[in-house]
């Protein structure tokens, strides 16, 4: 690209175009390439949501159309009435804020006493904990399957929330932020005082985890909130199906009718539309962190 | 992962000089209390482990060697029976042969999009949040409602693709109802949903590498490709391989998409589209044969576990 490179003098005419391309050029060409890629990110939903408010006739138009011709609200308080998505929405939220508290607070214990202890076995244990890991879950979902039922936790929300109660990344993630981030002296220091090791993990190591929290909680409630092939083998009560699960059932039931569909599928999508909005630059950088695992 | 090389050390050995015998008692006593206090806390969660997690994994395997019926009391130990049975089974061969093409093109288009991506959003171009973000927006959205959309997107009579297609003179394409195609759909809807995750991880990668690496290969005289293929690569590799694994792990495993997309009326009928999860549920959840269904997810692990060690083999990283 760079005349330099060959050693030969460069003339003005090929420094002017050399600037060029590097101010103006190479910008734009980015530029557009990145908005069009934009544009099949977003269409998707353009097209979800275009659909949502049009009236029944207008979704067999051919040429189709993205926007409504004539706009209606009436696609959503219909789908509202064909299933109960409030509902599904309060079992999705019950079952993935159970989940991330859970996940918290596994995470926190055994972090905090494989970054700041010592004791024989500590390697075998944490190994078994990343190992685990390696499996799918949908490599062991038939045990685990049985297990549930033989416990009489289907269509229950513990047994939906069962999977998702510990995740072994949480696990690795706060022993990485507690053995690095939180110095040893602190943890001396109060014991010195005489505080028990339990009172030591409450009052010491707790309240200094908030960011390592945030981020395992964003992680453990978006696996927890987009899961599908359990709750459907663990939901067979439609009064205990999540979001997910009742949408495609939704779907199975009213197959042609494309407004409702769309309509339905915009309630299940606004939630997380709403809790990226606000918490975009957190969800991001927790997303990230999964790649520390490597 | 590397586990902490030195132990701590503690203050009581270098405070407590004075008397030896005290020093040792008090050392053994909080010592006690110490492992007390690791073995009490890590118990709970090493059961839920074991009920959730071990207890399942090792069951798939023994399941896998029995004639296990969901229905049926009588559960009689087969060996191999079900393995070589499902060499025989024309549905698990397709699901294979599916879910191996998927993984592939899925790896492949969303690891190579993804890092041009990354590549364009590292420098110091405007907007670069907001592309972020757009590009991100399908990682968090969940699956249902998006398939939704792309299933009629796809549609072959009356679907925007086609049409878009038409004003180039394609004839309709049965996107997801001819066999050859809808595979192909599922894949291009897949690498839409993950293209974020491996950008945004790669961009981590990016912006650890040195920029007085660059400023140094500048002065050498390497540019643009070159740059790319000497510096930024295989700085790359750890994450690269990273984001291979984990991508090639979750393609394996893909489902909801396949199960919303290619049921119903204008999808594909019977067993057009069969994955191997969806095969695992059909046999497990919907004919009871678990026995039969384990040993497929037992062939599921294997294939993802030595999937794993390859890539680990090939992409080696260099330690520290």
């Amino acid at each position: 690209m760079s005349p330099q490179a060959e050693g030969r003098p460069i003339t003005p005419v090929q420094r002017a175009r050399e600037t060029w391309w590097r101010r103006v050029g190479m910008p734009l060409t980015t530029h557009t390439v990145l908005l069009a890629g934009c544009v099949a990110m977003l269409f998707p939903y353009l097209w979800m949501l275009g659909t949502s408010f049009k009236p029944p006739d207008e979704t067999m138009l051919w040429p189709p159309r993205v926007l409504p011709i004539h706009w209606t609200w009436a696609n959503y308080p219909k789908a509202m009435d064909a299933a109960p998505f409030g509902l599904y929405f309060f079992n999705s939220l019950l079952v993935s804020a159970g989940a991330t508290l859970m996940v918290i607070a596994t995470s926190l214990l055994a972090g905090f006493i494989f970054g700041k202890y010592q004791f024989p076995g500590k390697r075998l244990l944490f190994i078994v904990i990343l190992a685990s890991a390696m499996f799918p879950f949908e490599t062991y979902m038939i045990p685990l399957y049985l297990t549930m039922k033989s416990f009489g936790w289907i269509n229950t929300y513990q047994g939906i929330a069962a999977p998702y109660l510990i995740m072994s990344f949480g696990i690795f993630l706060m022993r990485q932020h507690i053995a690095h981030g939180i110095p040893d002296e602190l943890v001396d220091a109060a014991r010195v005082d005489g505080a028990s090791e339990l009172r030591i993990f409450l009052r010491v190591i707790v309240p200094l985890c908030s960011s390592a929290i945030g981020a395992i909680g964003i992680l453990a409630f978006i696996q927890a909130w987009s899961a599908f092939i359990w709750p459907l083998l663990m939901a067979t009560n439609k009064n205990m199906f999540l979001m997910e699960l009742g949408l495609s059932t939704f779907q199975f039931r009213f197959t042609t009718e494309y407004h409702l569909l769309c309509a339905a599928a915009v309630l299940n999508t606004v939630p997380m539309l709403i809790a990226f909005v606000i918490l975009r630059r957190r969800i991001m950088e927790s997303v990230a962190l999964t790649g520390l695992k490597g | 992962m590397t586990l902490d090389a030195a132990p701590p050390l503690s203050p009581e050995g270098a405070a407590g000089r004075v008397s030896r015998a005290t020093t040792t008692r008090r050392l053994n006593r909080l010592t006690l209390a110490k492992y007390r206090f690791c073995y009490l806390g890590l118990l709970p969660i090493f059961a839920i482990y074991w009920v959730l997690r071990l207890e399942p994994i090792s069951r798939t395997f023994y399941l896998s060697f029995h004639d296990w019926h969901l229905i049926r009391p009588n559960r009689p130990w087969v060996g191999l029976t079900n393995y070589r049975e499902l060499l025989d089974d024309p549905n698990f061969l397709m699901a294979l042969w599916n879910t191996s093409l998927f993984a592939v093109a899925v790896v492949v288009l969303s690891v190579v999009v993804g890092l041009a991506l990354s590549v364009l959003l590292a420098g110091n171009l405007r907007f670069t949040a907001a592309y972020q973000a757009i590009y991100f927006l399908p990682v968090i959205t969940p699956m249902v409602p998006m398939a939704i959309a792309w299933k009629w997107i796809f549609d072959a009579r009356i679907g925007i693709l086609n049409y878009v297609l038409s004003w180039f003179g394609v004839s309709p394409i049965g996107w997801l109802t001819s066999p050859g195609v809808a595979i192909w759909s599922i894949i291009i809807m897949s690498v839409w949903k993950v293209l974020g995750y491996n950008m945004i991880l790669l961009l981590v990668g990016l912006k650890n590498i040195p920029a007085t690496l660059y400023e140094a290969a500048s002065i050498d005289g390497a540019f643009g490709w070159r740059m790319f293929w000497r510096i930024t690569l295989p700085l790359l590799r750890p994450i690269m391989l990273f984001v291979i694994v984990v991508s090639t792990i979750n393609a394996y495993n893909v489902f909801t998409q396949v199960y919303v997309m290619t049921q119903g009326s204008q999808a594909a009928p019977g067993a057009q589209l069969r994955v191997l999860v969806f095969d695992i549920y059909q046999n497990g959840f919907q004919f009871f044969k678990m026995g039969y269904a384990s040993a497929e997810a037992v062939v599921l692990t294997l294939i993802i576990l030595a999937l794993t060690l390859v890539q680990f083999r090939v992409i080696r990283v260099d330690e520290g």
